[in-house]
């Protein structure tokens, strides 16, 4: 199953933890998980549909273009960034 | 991918360098059209106050004047966030910061803008124009701004972070924080640790060419805009939502730009420059003074920084720790969020915890400065690290061969590290002769002379580009993109493309496109067009191939399967005698079913990150403070270099920004809110007297998400140099400083404190 990282601010949602396995083929099922089990933490990533504002989604390596359509695989690994753009 | 490349890796004349050299290349300021009217713009006097009244009345009156605009004009977006390509954006704020609304929250604020037969008239209409304010406290320093008691700049902005909502309204407008492991046990059991706190002002990127715009509302409700530019299309997304048009009704034309290294993607004057021409229904030109760059544009953000690193007894590292408090300006957004991402980017520790604070203070609105929140990040942590080396009496470069981070280091933000050339960038400044070439002091006893060393990163970006490439009859190639060309991009896209095609570059004709004529394309920034836009020139390229075998093999009579295409000739493989040039089948293609375009658009992944380790040697004039750089190597992982030419360009660029970083620049304040030193007269920027040739060694470790293993190389040179030349410095004088720019004034003031 995906792991997701747990943002140190969100960790007193996700009762302390810094990551955790949760299932869903896409990085929007995941999120649906966890405010299943952590009611509130999709408030915190989420804007409606999409992920919040200045947050940027990093899926393994990759920074993500797809946002919460973003396909997953067992061995995914899920971050919550901020945005980094460039000069 | 063949690593044997026929034009990648030289070094063509660039396409557009006789108009450059010539003084053809046109540029927005060049702008005439009948009919034009020249705008001007108010400023506010004030750095903190609440705007009572605006009275335009004289200004109107005066003979010559046609228009005056202000906020009202435009209209009130709500507090509602866009993603305009390379982020989002609160679009009341960049209203606000465009024509003020309510309040100003920083001297030079845009107050109103007139429209005038001549410069001159209007910026007499500008003294007419009367503005009563209540001045209001300013706050101008980052940590002063975060106290309960400072004066808040916005009654409605909250503290984001991923943490708990926020209660009060706040300065500090964003809060994130990074953790791997256990950082205070880590600390405990580490056999030295270092803390120290570190404070950088707010700089100027400093392009030679002011800000311009000019404006063209059609009687249909269409407008033009021309303008100098990052990025048309995210021009031209500002300006639609900033007037409330559809973004169709809008072509933005970027002209030849003079530099922007992240200042020219917000907009400034385009949506005042369309608003006047609106009301004139005349072609209006906005351009700004020096003065107005320095105080009206986006500088980098000053910044506080402490940071905390321990080590074992071997050298290794063992935990990190780092916050940092970056200066927003007017409106949230300054890139603290990646500076605290870099801040240790280089290292492989197990045990780290980064706080990072965007705080607004009563200054412009930062914007993005090349890698922008990294130097600011690595002055801080490339000291400490520094330090480390010297207690453990270890060599700065072995200790980050040893602690160096790696393909599969984890990062403090959390992701892993792809193939990556940090401990290659280090290597080889290790290797080059300069790091052991003798350092010897000069016989006049008041000069001491030091080496240092730094390292940094960059993420660099990709998003989205397009192109078009269509075929002529004589073999060239007419490649039509979108992506203004601040560093020799055009270039570099069109050879990829003539390598791609088995062509020169000398066949291929770039030309930037206004975004009615190309498809969309994100910024000129983050490093990203060398990569992004030439991913889409190289999958151009494979179009017009696959229509070019297409057409052999029709032909020929033969599959498109019988076609080889190789180095710019198509064989047919049944009959080896069959073969034409690129250049001769392109001569028959009017004749065979008419010309061929070849196109892409993409959003590609595989972006590459860069790391850069640079060498400098300084000397130090212990009666005046005077700091001299005496020889610089900027070492740097830049993938494969497309035309290293350019690269090199983009190496001795950054190092020059950074060491004026380093040195001299500042903005400068008094206690009202004003900066004193708007002008390049006592905003002091190296030139060519004040440095020596920078030496650069590209270290080419080809990106694998990349057909032609591209890396950005823009921004990661402007990392290193201040932390390098503070440890130069320290070498030299054994003081270390810890506040940016290490001036005369503050290296004397150090040298007499000792």
């Amino acid at each position: 199953m995906p792991i997701v990282y747990i943002p140190p601010l969100l960790r007193e949602l996700a009762h302390g933890q810094d990551t955790l396995t949760v299932p869903g083929k896409t990085v929007g099922q995941v999120v649906e998980a966890l405010e299943q089990s952590y009611p509130g933490i999709k408030a915190r990533l989420c804007d409606g549909d999409s992920l919040r504002p200045g947050l940027a989604l990093v899926v393994d390596t990759e920074v993500s273009r797809q946002g919460l359509r973003h396909p997953l695989t067992d061995r995914s690994e899920v971050h919550f960034l901020p945005q980094v753009s460039g000069g | 991918m063949t690593a044997a490349y026929k034009v990648i890796g030289t070094r063509p004349i660039r396409h557009d360098g006789v108009d450059k050299v010539t003084g053809r290349a046109l540029y927005g300021a060049d702008i005439q059209m009948a009919g034009l009217l020249h705008g001007r713009i108010l400023r506010s006097p004030l750095a903190h106050a609440r705007i009572r009244k605006i009275d335009a009345s004289k200004a109107l009156a005066l003979p010559g004047v046609e228009a005056v605009v202000t906020s009202a004009d435009l209209p009130d977006p709500g507090n509602k966030v866009a993603e305009l390509g390379e982020g989002a954006i609160n679009l009341h704020h960049l209203s606000s910061n465009t024509l003020a609304r309510g309040k100003v929250l920083y001297k030079g604020q845009a107050m109103t803008a007139v429209a005038a037969t001549s410069a001159h008239i209007a910026e007499e209409a500008c003294k007419l124009i009367a503005v009563e304010y209540e001045p209001l406290p300013p706050v101008i320093d980052v940590l002063a701004a975060m106290k309960e008691s400072a004066p808040l700049l916005h009654d409605d902005l909250f503290t984001e972070s991923l943490g708990k909502p926020a209660s009060k309204p706040s300065n500090v407008a964003k809060h994130f924080q990074f953790k791997l492991g256990d950082v205070e046990k880590a600390f405990k059991s580490a056999a030295v640790v270092i803390e120290r706190e570190f404070h950088t002002a707010t700089v100027h990127q400093g392009y030679i060419e002011p800000h311009n715009a000019t404006a063209l509302w059609n009687a249909d409700g269409t407008v033009t805009i021309w303008c100098s530019t990052q990025g048309a299309f995210t021009v031209r997304a500002q300006v639609a939502e900033l007037l409330h048009l559809p973004v169709s009704r809008i072509k933005v034309v970027p002209m030849e730009i003079g530099g922007g290294f992240g200042g020219k993607i917000r907009v400034y004057l385009e949506p005042v420059a369309a608003a006047l021409s609106r009301k004139t229904g005349k072609p209006v030109k906005l351009t700004m003074s020096r003065a107005e760059v320095f105080e009206g544009t986006g500088p980098t953000p000053g910044s506080y920084i402490k940071v905390k690193m321990g080590a074992d007894a071997s050298g290794r590292l063992t935990a990190a720790q780092a916050y940092l408090a970056y200066e927003a300006g007017a409106f949230p957004g300054s890139p603290v969020g990646p500076g605290a991402m870099c801040i240790f980017a280089c290292y492989d520790i197990p045990n780290v915890l980064v706080d990072g604070y965007d705080v607004v203070v009563n200054k412009p609105a930062t914007s993005a400065y090349r890698a922008p929140g990294a130097t600011n990040a690595a002055f801080a942590s490339e000291t400490v690290v520094d330090e480390i080396c010297e207690k453990l009496k270890i060599d700065p470069l072995d200790f980050r061969v040893k602690n160096g981070a790696r393909e599969g280091t984890r990062r403090a933000d959390g992701p892993v590290y792809p193939r990556i050339g940090m401990i290659e960038t280090v290597k080889a400044a290790k290797k080059h002769p300069h790091y052991t070439a003798p350092l010897t002091t000069s016989p006049p006893h008041h000069l001491k002379r030091g080496r240092g060393v730094a390292s940094g990163f960059w993420f660099n970006i990709g998003l989205k580009s397009s192109a078009t490439a269509s075929v002529n009859a004589d073999g060239t190639v007419n490649l039509v993109e979108g992506s203004t060309d601040i560093g020799g991009t055009r270039t570099s896209l069109a050879m990829q493309l003539a390598e791609a095609l088995g062509i020169t570059a000398q066949e291929v004709k770039p030309s930037v496109a206004d975004t009615d004529a190309v498809g969309y394309n994100d910024v000129t920034g983050g490093s990203r067009v060398t990569f992004a836009t030439g991913w889409a020139a190289y999958e151009a390229g494979q179009d017009i191939k696959r229509q070019m075998i297409d057409r052999a093999a029709t032909i020929w009579e033969v599959q498109p399967d019988d076609v080889s295409y190789e180095a710019g000739v198509l064989q047919c493989k049944k009959d080896m005698s069959k073969r034409f040039s690129f250049k001769e089948l392109a001569g028959k293609l009017h004749e065979t079913g008419g010309t061929i375009v070849g196109r892409a658009s993409v959003d590609p992944t595989g972006v590459g990150g860069g790391f850069a380790t640079h060498i400098v040697d300084v000397e130090v004039d212990v009666e005046t403070g005077k700091v001299s750089i005496l020889r610089y190597t900027a070492v740097q992982d830049v993938g494969k270099a497309i035309h290293p030419s350019y690269v090199e360009g983009q190496m001795q660029g950054g190092a020059a920004q950074g060491i004026g970083w380093a040195l001299n620049e500042e903005y400068r304040y008094n206690e009202k809110g004003e900066m004193t030193n708007a002008s390049f007269l006592d905003y002091r920027m190296p030139t060519c007297l004040d440095l020596p040739m920078i030496d650069t060694v590209l270290v080419e470790v080809p990106n694998p998400g990349h057909p032609y293993g591209v890396r950005g190389v823009g921004e990661v040179p402007i990392v290193p140099p201040p932390a390098a030349v503070a440890n130069a410095i320290y070498r030299a004088i054994g003081v270390r400083l810890l506040e940016l720019p290490m001036s005369p004034g503050r290296v004397l003031k150090a040298i007499m404190a000792t």
